[in-house]
């Protein structure tokens, strides 16, 4: 064999170069972390009182985000995208808490879990089922859902009520031992553990990067594009629907207006979270890391007594500082 | 004769164009007098399409003068070529869709009065100027489009390809209307009809490999002249290498594949061939003959309107790509990127046909997928040290992660469409040596080429396309450059050209598809 046709992945390739590798596949989350820690830093700065349990407050509180998050990178992933998130997530708090209400007792609460995490994969095989069947763009479909699933929860319950099981609420509120391990983010590793790492090793999560990245070559090498595409849009109602039992949890009620802001965010996360928009690139873990820098943009803001509206503002341009940045790094290496 | 350079009214010297290693104009030369019908010739990726592009402005040479009516020009756009009196007409209409033909004329600032004598004398007296661009049929839209140059009355029209897939009755007066541009104006004439060229042309330069080979008088029976000029001097030079392949009597053996009358009810029509196990069939055409409908029909992508396809004797039906894979029959495009998921690894680009293939779902074996992976590569030789994302592979080398990944997964029947398009030439024969021995081991393999040369070195048998169908076939043997370019213009042997054949072919049925058709805006040579 001629001597220049490196093996992947052969024996030759030391512990070193496996990390080199990593650094270079992984270099936006990477940079994301070191983004994360000097924002850590400035926060310690502004706030002299933060330290690791307020830390360990951020990851809780960012919980439901997170999981907002992760639903939309799989779906950005695999070329589509959902407006949808943040009513579906309202739609299924508010179905779980008026259920746990009219029916309580912790074995009902594991039934009534079990139905609202199938509304969530319902929800999202109509907006995938939509996508591909009426071949409407995604943004479109999702858009209209949006408002659909908004109604529905609206006709759950008009105003913000129902209840949460004791369990349920026990799973995201408070930690484990110390006050340094909060429970939502043991929840948070196992509901992601439980759905990407399998996904990302199946034949379904290839097809998904297949599909984002290149339908017409998906096509050609027989993946089954629009199978996947409803695939991706099933998996994220999945994970949104824990994203809104994660609310009923923490809350302990269900809100029929979704917080609309939840959308934005979860594509802003997604972005600086470094999943292309167009899909094919990216993986969960770099949104969910996302999810606490904006948080702790946010927290920053209100330390500092910066006008709400401004803090919006400055959040903005944060947002494209890092993308701007994040680009010019990616041209200049893709170049090199 | 000799003319000054004022006397000319369009004198391009000494343009250079490289995009990276590939040379696709190297000090090219055009002059066109002031009244002539001036033909641009060359085979497939001669550089022709590079020359247009860059007289009307749309790429910049690297070197080279363009001098209109005496003084120089250099246009940076279309618009500016436009300004300095050059107008062209592409295969594709430069309309806008969703605007109807007024709206698209006032966008191009169009004088309505002449563009309406223009489109009554290419015999279109009832077009309905409301009428959205997006419902004409593809045909009115090319007369739309030149009817526009035409009332903008150019210095010099630029015509690529105007008369392909246009019905008889529209060519006739498109070609008059070229012949009618009078003593002051010129026309560079852009097609592979020699026919067409022979008649309303007045000379033609001739292009091969980037460079001006010949400006010939065209005249009864200078056919053969541009021919000869199209190939060079290689045609008798180059000796009869012999295929590997020996002639088998096929009399006993079941065709791989096999195909009766296909057509998609639009390019291809009636496209008729077998393919034998064990052999390397080129299929050689000119541009847009119906080769991509076939080859898509035989890969799975798309359905065919009539005809029969037989695999091993028996008829199939193909709904999805994944069901001609599954049978073993694959397909290597030309366009990497057509083919390949550019920000992903070469592993999972290799891995991706057989592990997410449809009736699989589940777990990928990573153990077993590692191995065939690392198999497929060094059985191409890739240099995958840039492993993490294909993009960054060079084009042969992402070329090769193509066809690796049908070698990895054990394949009976390859559909390669120019798979060597745009390599080097040293990858280049690592896929000839790669599909010989594919052929050798019983595989069957299809080859469309747009590299004549390739036919003699790589096939056992090749066939000619024109007009959808097959209108010949030869041994490789036989298969000089020559002949399958005489062939693939559908000219006979013996230099009497068979107008009604042509006449014929031409009459195309006016494709009623929308404008922006995606599948024919396949992307032609570089």
């Amino acid at each position: 064999m001629s001597a220049d046709a490196t093996t992947l992945g052969g024996p030759r390739s030391g512990a070193a170069d496996v990390l080199v590798r990593f650094a270079r596949n992984h270099a936006w989350t990477l940079g994301l972390f070191a983004f994360l820690a000097v924002l850590l830093l400035f926060t310690k700065y502004v706030n002299s009182y933060y330290n690791l349990v307020s830390l360990a407050n951020t990851a809780t509180s960012v919980l439901p985000l997170a999981l907002a998050a992760v639903a939309q990178a799989i779906i950005v992933m695999a070329g589509g995208i959902d407006l949808s998130i943040s009513s579906q997530m309202a739609l299924v708090s508010c179905f779980a808490a008026i259920l746990m209400q009219a029916y309580p007792g912790d074995l009902t609460a594991v039934g009534i879990v079990i139905l609202a995490l199938a509304l969530g994969v319902l929800l999202g095989a109509i907006n995938g089922g939509l996508i591909v069947l009426t071949k409407v763009p995604d943004i479109v479909v999702t858009l209209a859902t949006f408002f659909v699933w908004a109604g529905f929860a609206l006709l759950v319950t008009p105003k913000p009520g129902g209840a949460a099981a004791d369990w349920l609420k026990g799973l995201v509120v408070g930690s484990v031992g110390t006050d340094l391990l909060p429970k939502a983010l043991i929840m948070l590793i196992i509901v992601v553990a439980a759905i990407w790492i399998p996904l990302s090793r199946s034949r379904l999560g290839l097809s998904i990067y297949a599909v984002g990245s290149n339908r017409l070559a998906a096509f050609r090498s027989g993946v089954a594009v629009n199978r996947t595409k409803f695939l991706s849009y099933v998996i994220g109602g999945l994970v949104a629907a824990f994203a809104g039992l994660s609310l009923t949890a923490s809350t302990g009620i269900g809100t029929p207006v979704p917080e609309p802001t939840y959308v934005l965010i979860s594509i802003a996360a997604v972005v600086l979270g470094g999943v292309s928009l167009a899909g094919g690139v990216g993986g969960v873990f770099g949104p969910i890391v996302a999810v606490v820098v904006l948080q702790l943009i946010r927290d920053d803001m209100t330390f500092m007594h910066v006008d709400p509206n401004l803090g919006l503002v400055a959040q903005g341009f944060i947002l494209i500082g890092v993308l701007v940045v994040g680009s010019l790094v990616q041209m200049r290496r893709s170049r090199a | 004769m000799t003319l000054t350079a004022t006397d000319l009214l369009l004198e391009a010297t000494d343009v250079s164009k490289t995009y990276g290693a590939v040379v696709a104009l190297d000090h090219a030369s055009l002059s066109v007098q002031p009244g002539e019908v001036h033909a641009l010739m060359g085979a497939n990726g001669a550089g022709k399409s590079t020359f247009v592009k860059i007289l009307t402005g749309a790429v910049t040479p690297d070197t080279g003068r363009i001098v209109v009516r005496g003084r120089e020009r250099t246009s940076h756009s279309p618009a500016e070529a436009r300004r300095n009196g050059l107008v062209s007409v592409y295969q594709e209409p430069a309309v806008i869709p969703d605007l109807d033909i007024r709206d698209n004329l006032r966008l191009t600032q169009t004088p309505i009065e002449p563009f309406r004598h223009w489109l009554n004398e290419l015999g279109l007296e009832d077009l309905d100027l409301s009428s959205l661009a997006r419902r004409l049929p593809l045909a009115a839209l090319r007369i739309v489009d030149l009817a526009r140059a035409l009332a903008l009355e150019p210095d010099v029209l630029l015509l690529d390809e105007i008369t392909a897939a246009l019905p008889a009755n529209l060519t006739e007066p498109v070609l008059r209307a070229v012949q009618q541009q009078g003593s002051d104006r010129s026309v560079i004439f852009i097609s592979h009809r020699i026919i067409e060229i022979a008649a309303i042309c007045d000379r033609a330069t001739v292009l091969r490999n980037g460079e001006t080979v010949g400006v010939v008088d065209v005249t009864a029976g200078s056919e053969d002249t541009i021919v000869e000029l199209m190939l060079g001097e290689d045609t008798t030079a180059l000796g009869h290498k012999k295929a590997a392949g020996a002639a088998v009597d096929r009399g006993q053996q079941t065709p791989r594949i096999s195909a009766r009358k296909l057509s998609d009810g639009r390019r291809l029509r009636d496209a008729t061939l077998d393919l034998y196990p064990g052999e390397v069939l080129g299929v050689v055409a000119l541009e847009d003959q119906g080769q991509d409908e076939l080859f898509a029909i035989l890969s799975g992508a798309e359905r065919p309107v009539s005809g029969s396809l037989l695999l091993d004797g028996k008829a199939v039906s193909y709904r999805h790509p994944a069901d001609a894979i599954r049978r073993g029959v694959v397909f290597v495009a030309a366009d990497r990127a057509e083919a390949l998921l550019m920000q992903r690894s070469v592993r999972e680009n290799i891995s991706l046909p057989f592990s997410a293939r449809i009736p699989q779902w589940g777990w990928i074996n990573m153990g077993r997928e590692g191995r065939k992976v690392d198999e497929a590569v060094e059985t191409l030789q890739i240099d995958a040290r840039a492993g993490a994302e294909v993009r960054r592979l060079s084009g042969g080398n992402q070329q090769k992660v193509t066809i690796a990944r049908w070698v990895a997964s054990g394949v009976k029947t390859m559909l390669c469409f120019d798979p060597t398009r745009g390599i080097d030439i040293r990858t280049k024969n690592q896929i000839y040596v790669l599909l010989r021995d594919l052929a050798t081991a019983g595989a069957a393999i299809l080859l469309y080429t747009s590299e004549l040369k390739e036919i003699q070195l790589v096939c056992d048998r090749a066939i000619v396309i024109f007009g959808g169908e097959v209108v010949a076939e030869m041994a490789a043997a036989g298969a000089d450059e020559a002949a399958l370019l005489r062939a693939a213009h559908n000219l006979k042997s013996d230099a009497e050209l068979p107008e009604e054949a042509v006449a014929g072919t031409v009459a195309e049925k006016a494709a009623v598809e929308a404008a922006v058709d995606d599948t024919s805006t396949r992307a032609s040579q570089p």
